[in-house]
């Protein structure tokens, strides 16, 4: 079997017979499927299928066990952890993560506005409701120059206006020719250009 | 290398604001006043044993900030986001070396030097042993960070810490409390010698723990 890897960096994200074994347990083998500029993908399945596992393979967290992925240099991934310091106010922390990506405080204000909370600037992340917190994660990747969005149940503990918020996000990203790939149960206000739909692997190998 | 000072900036200005930093400094001055009560005022044994002792403290204060190390940025998704912006584990884990011994470094010599007038150490003796500590604390902010991340996320990492640090510490504590006796010629340069041991394993050591941590 031939190692799987993370190979090279290219505009459009590509997947080829990309497997995943996590604890002893394979969750995926051989999903193949890409992405061009502009281009949205929805991945949907029952809890504990892998969703959130070929996310952070694809944002290079994990390794796959076989096969191998292209994806693009420049990436953000939306989880369910916060990566901001919680008692700093939010403005400060997300300040830091700007840093990191080369932005600047315009930038900062544009992310927080575009999320809905340049209103709580000044107010420590601790504080945040589950919705905020969400919408915070939100602004973390709105603020990168990522081709690549990677989102993780992006539309969890937010309110219907916030999902139309970030339904107009997500469409400027594809308008800018950004790619999205997205694990939501929560219907998106957007249109996906395919739905991966990943099957508990026992099932899968029974029809066959 | 910009990213590189972003996050030491953060870690170190987070440790100062947090009062983490002087945490370890209050320790450290506590046990240096307890030792005269324990074992009496008497000059010529203070001034015999007293090094030793701030070196056992030192390596005591060493464990203190273990559990905030790691522990929480690796919980946060910190090092997530990091590793998805292309830093390396190593990096990361350099990263948190140097952030870490800004934070323990300089304020632990400071209290060294309080703490040493309560043995009544002075002079070359004195100089002795901040030059010992002075060598010795980069290793120790290593140590504490490799077993930082070894143990993040496990039950119980404190008293694991504990017991993984004292027999690490112990060559360090040989040729440290060693070059304050006076046939301690050449202890100090077998100390710098294993700090900078240390140091260099740290960032790979720690990385690797780190990146076994996603696993």
């Amino acid at each position: 079997m031939n190692k799987g890897q993370s190979t090279g960096s290219d505009d459009r994200l590509l997947a080829e017979a990309l497997s995943c074994t996590r604890g002893g347990r394979v969750l995926f083998r051989g999903l193949d499927f890409s992405l061009e500029p502009g281009q949205a993908g929805l991945l949907t399945g029952p809890n504990g299928v892998g969703k959130s596992s070929l996310l952070r393979l694809l944002s290079g967290l994990l390794k796959p066990s076989a096969g191998s992925c292209v994806v693009p240099e420049a990436k953000a991934l939306c989880d369910d952890r916060l990566a901001l310091d919680e008692h700093l106010p939010f403005e400060q922390a997300l300040r830091f993560w700007a840093r990191l990506d080369g932005k600047g405080e315009a930038d900062v204000a544009t992310a927080m506005k575009r999320a809905g909370l340049n209103h709580l600037a000044e107010v420590p992340v601790r504080y945040f409701s589950t919705g905020q917190r969400q919408r915070a994660r939100l602004a973390r990747t709105y603020l990168t120059d990522a081709r690549l969005w990677l989102l993780d149940e992006p539309a969890n503990g937010l309110d219907t206006d916030s999902v139309d918020q970030l339904g107009r996000a997500l469409q400027s990203h594809l308008d800018g020719s950004g790619i999205i790939l997205a694990a939501s149960h929560i219907p998106l206000p957007i249109a996906f250009d395919f739905t991966l739909k990943l099957e508990p692997l026992e099932q899968v190998e029974a029809e066959l | 290398m910009s990213s590189i000072a972003t996050i030491i900036w953060r870690d170190v200005r987070q440790s100062y604001a947090s009062g983490g930093t002087w945490l370890p400094v209050i320790f450290y001055l506590s046990a240096a006043t307890l030792f005269p009560f324990a074992v009496g005022p008497d000059r010529a044994l203070l001034l015999q044993t007293g090094g030793g002792i701030l070196w056992i403290a030192a390596l005591l204060a060493t464990l203190l900030p273990l559990d905030r190390l790691i522990q929480p940025d690796l919980e946060n998704g910190v090092y997530d986001q990091m590793i998805v912006r292309g830093l390396s584990d190593e990096m990361i884990a350099a990263a948190r070396l140097v952030s870490h011994w800004l934070a323990f470094g300089p304020p632990l010599l400071l209290a060294a030097f309080l703490a040493s007038g309560l043995m009544g150490l002075e002079g070359a003796a004195l100089g002795t042993l901040l030059a010992s500590l002075a060598i010795a604390t980069p290793a120790l902010a290593g140590l504490a960070v490799m077993i930082a991340a070894l143990t993040a996320g496990l039950k119980g990492a404190g008293a694991l810490g504990g017991l993984l640090l004292v027999p690490l510490a112990i060559p360090l504590l040989i040729f440290g409390a060693g070059s304050l006796s006076s046939q301690g010629n050449g202890a100090l340069l077998f100390l710098a010698a294993i700090s900078l041991l240390l140091v260099a394993i740290t960032p790979f050591a720690a990385g690797a723990a780190l990146s076994a941590n996603r696993e």
